[in-house]
């Protein structure tokens, strides 16, 4: 790299000090009026090339897009929170679909490593509420084990009523707030798709 | 004055409704003195001596914050005080039965407990009160407020006490009169469940990190801090200290999703056992009693939280506070009382938490408070006073109750506050 550099340096050198200015070049002929059948055709080689370059183009945009959004679609899903009923860490029938996505999704990406942070809202008592949330972190990690995620892939915190995602004191607050969220900490990239 | 003896008239006009309280027959023959009876609040006074108000003004409110007299306030600078012959006819006249006198010699305060009935001292001593900007200024006249209940009812008072609460995520320590709040955790730190050791020289609590929280035991006096052995990886919380300050019973969550307790001998920072084994249930907030023998705690053993007891070696465990499956509300937050008799908690009626008192012996229980919610009793050192977190005031504060007269005040703190935990007494200087 740094030798051809160099070469075009000397190059460029030998030019300048060649002495005489070089001579002007003559005004170009008129273009001939005879149609040039060759460069016709050459140039619609060329525009059929541009076009099949630009759908390929096209369809490797969209083919990313997809990706992408098969990407942040799994992400996502991944991320997807379930919640609880007040002082309880059963898993709900309506979350069920959610969690089993997850397990799915951790199944075909074994590199994907999930924590599972269990959260309560601010009654009941402040210190009891670390273990409700760690028993709720624990009932979603026990359930995607019974869809067959590895144990490797999972593990859990609690925030007990810590960290509420609504700091609101009111029973819609406190429904957001009773919840189990999921967290990629390696493997969240590139995620495959389950079959 | 006026208003003193207004108050002494609307005193003696209520003695009549306390008169019918059944009471055992006394001889009047020959008063030679008065004996404190438990159960009545006798009339005292505070009698100033020159130079001595903001003095005078401390030991009064301590006075009156220990619910044991009816303490009769005269306004400050007053001529009463600072003759050298205390005016006993005066005090007789509005009631009172006993006297504090606060007299500045020699460089000392010397205080005398008058019997104004018999127009006697029963009691002096000289204290060594430094200057009021000196930082142990007030425990110093809080320590002759405790003396002078010792004096009058056999047991000292609680007001060279301090506090520990959660203002937001930091731990800050607070006078039991409300004064001198101070942090004592770094802004940047989450806390929980600050606790004191039994000599108060020390705290303990959870540094509560992403997912994990040590057990922290700090040195208040130089802020040394170091990490409870074997608290170093999950969550680690409700730290107890024995009542000989070596032991140091925890909560910690496993992977599984359990909570369970644990002991570490604190002193050498080593032998971490576990005191719980639930597989099925949290086991969390110990809290010794006074012997050292027992720790009472919460367990879900029952499919709700609910106070058991086990000897502090984790064998003999059972149920400490009756309750009816299914119907009675969540319990938590126990602390067991420092004369050993009761264990106070706090139990869900209709989802907002009442505070209870439950007697060891007979294991009944009586619920304390009904207004607002009501959550995490902590005791004084005195086994009669108890501090909690209500919010019967639009925000949670904590507020102070007398268990034997119900009366109740507020430890006024800006923010809302959780978790509080109090001393023991600070005999010497308090850190």
């Amino acid at each position: 790299m740094k030798s051809r550099s160099l070469l075009v340096l000397a190059l460029v050198a030998a030019a300048a000090c060649g002495g005489k200015k070089p001579v002007e070049a003559p005004a170009p002929a008129p273009a001939p009026t005879a149609i040039d059948s060759t460069a016709i055709k050459a140039q619609m080689r060329q525009d059929s090339i541009n076009a099949a370059e630009a759908r390929a183009r096209a369809a490797a945009d969209a083919a990313a897009r997809a990706a992408a959004q098969r990407q942040s679609q799994l992400a996502a899903e991944i991320a997807a929170v379930i919640h609880f009923d007040y002082d309880k860490s059963d898993i709900k029938p309506e979350d069920q679909a959610t969690l089993d996505r997850k397990a799915a999704i951790l199944m075909a990406n074994p590199g994907l490593q999930l924590l599972i942070a269990g959260n309560a809202d601010n009654r009941g008592s402040v210190e009891y509420n670390l273990s409700l949330g760690n028993r709720r972190a624990a009932a979603a990690q026990r359930y995607l084990a019974n869809k067959g995620v590895a144990a490797g892939q999972m593990s859990i915190v609690s925030y007990g009523e810590e960290r509420p995602v609504n700091p609101a004191d009111n029973e819609a607050a406190w429904a957001e707030n009773r919840n189990d969220q999921f967290t990629p900490t390696a493997g969240g990239s590139n995620l495959m798709a389950p079959k | 004055m006026r208003a003193c003896l207004a108050v002494g008239v609307l005193a003696l006009v209520t003695v009549p409704l306390a008169a019918q309280d059944p009471a055992p027959p006394i001889d009047r023959g020959v008063r030679v003195g008065i004996t404190y009876t438990p159960g009545t609040r006798p009339r005292l006074v505070v009698i100033p001596g020159p130079g001595l108000d903001s003095v005078r003004a401390i030991v009064q409110r301590d006075l009156d914050y220990s619910d044991r007299f009816e303490v009769l306030l005269l306004p400050p600078g007053d001529a009463t005080g600072g003759a050298a012959t205390v005016n006993y006819a005066l005090y007789r006249t509005l009631g009172a039965e006993y006297g504090i006198e606060l007299r500045l010699e020699g460089g000392r305060m010397s205080v005398r407990l008058h019997d104004i009935g018999a127009g006697t001292v029963r009691q002096q001593q000289p204290f060594v009160i430094p200057e009021q900007s000196a930082p142990d200024f007030r425990m110093s006249v809080h320590q002759v407020s405790d003396e002078a209940v010792r004096w009058i009812t056999g047991t000292p008072g609680v007001a060279t006490t301090r506090l520990l609460v959660l203002l937001g995520k930091r731990a800050y320590r607070v006078d039991s009169d409300g004064a001198d709040v101070t942090a004592v955790t770094p802004a940047s730190e989450s806390v929980l469940s600050p606790t004191w050791s039994p000599d108060g020289q020390s705290i303990a609590y959870t540094r509560f990190l992403d997912g994990t929280g040590p057990i922290i035991v700090q040195r208040l006096a130089t802020g040394e801090r170091r990490t409870v052995t074997g608290t170093e990886s999950q969550l680690n919380f409700t730290p107890a200290f024995s009542p000989d300050g070596r032991t140091l019973a925890f909560a910690r969550t496993d992977q599984q999703g359990g909570t369970d307790l644990y002991a570490v001998n604190v002193a050498d920072q080593c032998c971490l056992r576990r005191l719980t084994v639930g597989r099925f249930a949290d086991n969390l907030s110990p809290t010794y009693a006074p012997d050292g023998r027992r720790i009472a705690f919460v367990s879900t053993r029952p499919g709700s939280p609910q106070i058991y007891v086990m000897s502090s070696d984790g064998t003999d465990q059972e149920l400490l506070a009756p309750y009816d499956y299914g119907a009675t509300g969540p319990s938590n937050g126990p602390e067991w009382s420092p004369d050993g008799a009761a264990v106070a908690f706090h139990r869900e009626i209709d989802r907002a938490p009442q505070v209870f008192l439950l007697d060891v012996g007979s294991r009944r229980y009586k619920q304390l408070t009904s207004s607002g919610r009501n959550s995490d009793p902590t005791w004084a050192p005195d086994g009669r006073h108890l501090a909690f977190v209500s919010d019967r005031s639009g925000r949670r504060q904590v507020w102070i109750i007398d268990t034997e007269t119900g009366r109740i005040r507020q430890l006024p703190l800006s923010g809302e506050v959780r978790l509080p935990h109090w001393s023991r007494r600070f005999g010497g200087a308090a850190p």
